[in-house]
């Protein structure tokens, strides 16, 4: 008993010590050894309010020092908040600090002093339909702030085509408003990068699932653990991003694995409940998730690479390079999964395990390090997710628990308890969400997924691809 | 799961005996003065012809072409079978031949592929489980059922129907319910005291054993009052003292006219007590008749009862 | 450090009109998963319905609270029976996930600008609970020296924990009545209910509806106590609070959702003070935490707590471990 509380506080504090050499790094200004822009833009963030705080006032309370700052609220003509869009402060041309929206579509930038300031952001980070309401009006030039003022800036927004006179502005290369064929292309073009990178991450979960039964709640945190040690390596760190994307995997893949050894299997030894362990899942996923808070802070932020690119126009849809290469990554991951489950021993191993836990067992397979590889495997997996999406949206501590709900969809969908179904649902949950924003609010995209899986629950709980539900 | 099946392999050797020595008795007895219901039972099925499907004068159960299949396997594939009133049937079988299976399809706990039945001249195909057991079909489960964290007495007492304090409403108004609660109390306690539970009486039932724990599903079904039980392997893990005795109750119910259909692999107990043997093998009914014709029958010799020494040396055939 | 202080904010924390509500909350979700065994992981979604119904029509139509009172509880009926046709046919894994999903469903619609005309969308709905405040029959505050309430809290604590005290009252008739017998029978095996001709859908139904009521009540007080809502303050974070809240004082336990309240809100009250009051003071360095970590290092304690009492102690402080050895599933 001792010896088990020892091994889980031990996992923990890998996170803790980790988040403690972190907490020190941006407060401690400009990183050593670091480029000299990147630690400009990750010091010059200051502690936004907490978007979730839900249940007392007392939180929103901001202990820091007045100084002068540019922020706003980014709606679309629906009045919907946009959330992930990069707005980027600059003085005399030089930046001096940049931040992207939340999900309320706030933004607040510090600045160095008073002065005179410029403030914009990519008109191609806009959803679909959506363009500056006058034609260069992603830029606002000349914005006085006086000393220790919070100026707020207004960024005017207008559907496509309901905008006075923008021929061809802000929505693209395409000299023609784009058709509906190629929204719905670009959008399922999105929806399948979305998707794949909701698939190799739910291939954990899973994976999990068939070999050990339990309902790995905390399997988002794995996601949102990957992006922010990628960030800490790369845009806090010395590592290039790719390399940061390295460490994220090997770390979350680790932690997976520490927290079988030190929590989960010595529950299974002891023949705990399901719903206990799904319990003590929920409240693992508590405790990492804010202590990512804690080290993290609140903001979404983003990676310095790979960002502002532009976009291929490939007639029919635009991609940047680095969507192009995230998709084709993810499927090659997926790819890589299959095969591992088809071809290798430990893949068949897993599959045996998954199909009847007992009989794997009196046919010599040893299940428990088959559930080990699964946790690694499933861990660096969403790690790997979890830099992808942080490259594609934000990082933040909230975007693992975000993704879980959709992995929970996509793996009902696909039915539970097949990795290939998995995948396929993840897939199927990327595009509804995406698609869905054709004809609905975009900040609904992920309830039509919700409501997806609860429909699929309704008419054919054992999904796409499960078995029929054994009785009795 | 399977510590319940288990255990009557673990029974030791002298045990065992013990259980032949007063099956035997019970045997004998009911050869010299069978009771009131037996010989009721052996008159309605006199004129019966024993062979697979046939009809009965009087059948409570009327099953159609029921079959139900797990991914490749055939585990029911029933052309026709009647269950005749007032009867105690066993269906015996192999282990996987379809005998829990087929219980839970006509008792409405898995759905067949195919397959129409009747119980008690009603239509009941595809009716919920809890309305079937509710008109009087009541099961027990071969992986015994028990209510863990309700007491014995509270497992027995949920089986009365009919009651009024079970509906949302009336329940907070003790004074509706409280003389009906009183009753069923008492016939808890009565059933309780037939199957020798009343020491357990305010256990949980979790704590048990396996072989209580059949006794425990045979009073909770009883206490629903149905006109047909159907018992998948009431005997298995109760020991030889308790076997007799429960023999005697299910003989009793069948007296007092309710039918009973169940499923046991002791052949002894079989020959011992039933009216009527339905064999099952590989999800189809093989054959009919009272136990005299099964044990004459060359398909269910073949099929599973010529792995039985006994049974051999008893008829000498084979 | 100021431990006078830091255990004054405790017992109010402990008793205040947060702790009154949740327990109340807390006591529906008992009767959802202590007694039938539901898995139901989206309590806050009855909650979110609750206040809205409640905050709703008083805004837009100007009707009485207690009408708006009256539509919350309907509302979460009329979620109760949507939300249990398609799940509580379900496993019960199933039914956490499609319970979590849906509460998060309709946060994303009551903040939708499709809403925004009745629930103010992402802004919320304020000042609305004036004719609760009316009825205040409380003139000044409660004052004990080192601890006071002011007669507005005082009010709500009242009640709250009226309800609270209410609801445990009626779900120990209902437990011990043959209605809880069953109930409780579909908690240990849904099958053997069955068996013995017991709707076990109907139950489950009753169970979900009537938990769910006892949420949206504790939702439409949570509205009444801010008089302000949004829909960003209910998130699932809520629901696994309840549970922590429900295990702490034992699962199916009548009072066990009252004490787990106030012993949960006592140690989270604080730890909170005990935190701010040492960063304060400078005892804990600002470079390891600052105050705005206050709230991220309390949900994490919620988190270690629950993994924790499920680990070690998931009978909780009332519960039975006896009893609870026999749950073999
Ligand atoms: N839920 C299920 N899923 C898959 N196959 C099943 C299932 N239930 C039964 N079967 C198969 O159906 C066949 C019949 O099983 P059943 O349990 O009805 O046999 P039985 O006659 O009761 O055997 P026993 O005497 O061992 O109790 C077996 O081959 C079994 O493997
Ligand atoms: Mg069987």
């Amino acid at each position: 008993m001792l010896a088990r509380l020892v091994g889980l506080l031990a996992a923990l504090t890998i996170a803790l010590s980790w988040g403690a050499v972190a907490v020190a790094a941006p407060g401690a200004g400009p990183v050593t050894g670091a480029g000299d822009t990147a630690p400009v833009t990750t010091a010059s963030m200051l502690p936004l309010q907490q978007t979730e705080a839900p249940d007392d006032a007392e939180e929103t309370q901001q202990p820091e020092e007045p100084a002068e700052l540019l922020r706003g609220t980014l709606r679309g003509p629906d009045r919907q908040p946009l959330s992930g869009l990069t707005i980027t402060v600059t003085r005399d041309g030089e930046e001096v600090g940049s931040t992207v929206t939340d999900d309320q579509g706030q933004w607040e930038v510090g600045l160095p002093g008073p002065g005179t300031y410029a403030v914009g952001y990519d008109p191609a980070e806009l959803p679909e339909g959506v363009v500056p309401r006058e034609e260069g009006g992603e830029q606002l030039q000349g914005v006085v702030v006086r000393p220790g003022a919070a100026q707020g800036v207004i960024f005017q927004l207008a559907g496509d085509g309901e905008g006075e006179g923008v021929p061809g502005g802000g929505s693209g290369a395409g000299a023609a408003g784009p058709t509906l064929l190629s929204k719905v292309a670009q959008l399922l073009v999105e929806g399948i990068k979305f998707g794949a990178i909701i698939a190799i991450t739910s291939v954990g979960l899973s994976l999990v699932f068939g070999t050990t039964r339990l309902i790995n709640f905390a399997h988002g945190e794995f996601v949102t653990i990957g992006a922010v040690v990628a960030f800490f390596a790369s845009t806090g760190g010395p590592l290039p991003l790719v390399l940061g994307a390295v460490v994220a995997i090997a770390f979350a893949a680790a932690l997976a694995g520490g927290l079988e050894l030190s929590v989960w299997r010595p529950m299974r030894r002891r023949s705990t409940g399901l719903i206990q362990m799904f319990i003590v899942a929920i409240g693992l996923s508590l405790v990492l998730r804010h202590l990512v808070l804690v080290v993290f802070g609140s903001r979404r932020r983003q990676y310095d690479e790979f960002t502002l690119q532009p976009a291929w126009d490939l007639g029919l849809v635009r991609i940047t390079p680095r969507d192009l290469v995230i998709t084709v990554l993810a499927f090659l991951v997926m790819v890589l999964v299959a095969v591992m489950l088809q071809r290798t021993r430990t893949g068949k191993a897993m599959r045996a395990v998954n199909d009847n836990q007992d009989l794997a067992r009196a046919s010599g397979i040893d299940v428990e390090r088959v559930v080990m590889v699964v946790w690694l495997v499933g861990g660096g997996l969403a790690g790997l997710g979890g830099v992808l999406y942080g490259l594609t949206q934000a990082i933040y501590p909230e975007m693992g628990f975000t993704l879980l709900l959709l992995m929970f969809a996509g793996v009902i969908l696909g039915g539970i308890g097949s990795a290939y179904g998995a995948m396929i649902g993840s897939l199927a949950i990327g595009v509804i969400s995406q698609l869905s924003t054709l004809w609905f609010p975009a900040s609904l995209q992920f309830m039509w997924a919700l409501l997806a899986m609860i429909l699929v629950l309704l008419f054919r709980p054992q999904g796409i691809l499960g078995r029929r539900e054994r009785i009795g | 799961m399977s510590a319940d099946q288990a255990t009557p392999r673990e029974e030791p050797e002298d045990l065992v005996h013990q259980r032949a020595e007063l099956v035997e008795e019970e045997a004998r007895l009911q050869h010299e003065a069978p009771s009131e219901g037996a010989s009721r039972a052996a008159r309605a099925l006199a004129d019966v012809a024993a062979e697979p499907g046939v009809p009965k004068p009087d059948p409570i159960l009327v099953v159609e072409d029921l079959t139900r299949s797990f991914g490749g396997v055939k585990a029911v594939q029933v052309d026709h079978v009647e269950v005749q009133r007032g009867t105690i049937t066993a269906v015996i079988g192999p282990n996987g031949a379809g005998k829990s299976t087929f219980f839970n399809l006509v008792t409405g706990f898995d759905r067949p592929d195919s397959g129409r039945w009747r119980f008690d001249g009603a239509d009941i195909t595809g009716r919920p489980a809890y309305r079937i057991a509710g008109s009087g079909m009541v099961r027990t489960f071969q992986l015994t059922k028990a209510l863990m964290r309700l007491t014995t007495l509270e497992n027995v007492m949920l089986g009365a129907t009919g009651q009024r304090g079970e509906r949302l409403l009336t329940a907070p108004l003790r004074f509706l319910w409280r003389g009906q609660e009183d009753q069923v109390r008492q016939r808890a306690d009565a059933l309780l005291e037939r199957f020798r539970l009343t020491h357990m009486r305010d256990e949980f039932a979790g704590t048990m054993s396996g072989g209580q724990r059949k006794l425990l599903e045979m009073a909770r079904a009883l206490m629903v009052r149905p006109s047909l039980v159907m018992l998948d392997e009431p005997m298995a893990g109760v020991n030889p003292a308790l076997t007799q005795s429960l023999l005697g109750h299910i003989q009793g119910l069948r007296d007092e006219g309710t039918t009973v259909v169940l499923v046991e692999h002791d052949m002894d107990v079989i020959m011992a007590i039933s009216d009527w043997i339905v064999v099952m093998a590989e999800g189809r009914v093989i054959a009919e008749g009272r136990p005299d014709d099964i044990r004459r029958n060359k398909a269910v010799i073949d099929a599973y009862l010529g792995t039985r020494r006994e049974l051999k040396e008893d008829d000498g055939e084979h | 450090m100021d431990l006078l202080a830091i255990l004054s904010n405790s017992v109010r924390g402990a008793f205040g009109p947060e702790a009154a509500i949740y327990a109340l909350a807390a006591i529906g979700l008992n009767i959802h998963f202590g007694y039938t065994g539901l898995l139901n992981f989206g309590q806050v979604g009855f909650m979110l319905v609750g206040a809205y119904g409640t905050a709703v029509p008083v805004v837009a139509w100007g009707w009485p609270l207690w009408a708006g009172v009256l539509v919350g509880v309907l509302c979460a009926v009329l979620l109760a029976l949507l939300l249990g046709f398609p799940t509580l046919r379900l496993r019960g894994d199933y039914l956490a996930i499609a319970t979590i999903a849906a509460a998060e469903v309709l946060r994303y619609l009551y903040r939708s600008s499709w809403a925004e005309p009745l629930t103010g969308g992402v802004f919320g709905l304020k000042q609305f609970a004036g004719g609760f405040y009316a009825f205040n029959p409380y003139s000044g505050p409660l004052d004990l020296g080192w601890l006071t309430f002011s007669p507005r809290a005082l009010w709500v604590m009242t009640v709250g924990w009226g309800a609270a005290f209410l609801a445990a009252g009626l779900v120990a008739l209902l437990i011990h009545s043959p209605w809880g017998r069953v109930l409780r029978s579909v908690r240990e095996d849904e099958q053997a209910a069955r068996s013995l001709g017991k709707n076990v859908f109907a139950y489950k139904m009753q169970s979900l509806v009537l938990g769910g009521v006892m949420g949206a009540l504790a939702g439409a007080l949570i509205g009444i106590n801010s008089q302000a809502l949004n829909p960003d303050s209910f998130m699932p974070i809520i629901t696994f609070y309840l549970w922590t809240i429900m295990i702490l004082g034992g699962a199916s336990r009548v009072l066990a959702p009252i004490v787990g309240s106030v012993v949960f809100w006592f140690l989270l009250t604080f730890l909170d003070s005990a935190l701010r009051q040492a960063i304060g003071t400078g005892l804990v360095p600002a470079s390891v935490l600052v105050a705005s970590d206050i709230g991220a290092v309390r949900f994490a304690a919620v988190g270690l707590g629950l993994m924790l009492l499920m680990m070690f102690r998931p009978a909780g402080l009332m519960g039975d471990q006896k009893e609870l050895r026999l749950d073999v599933r």
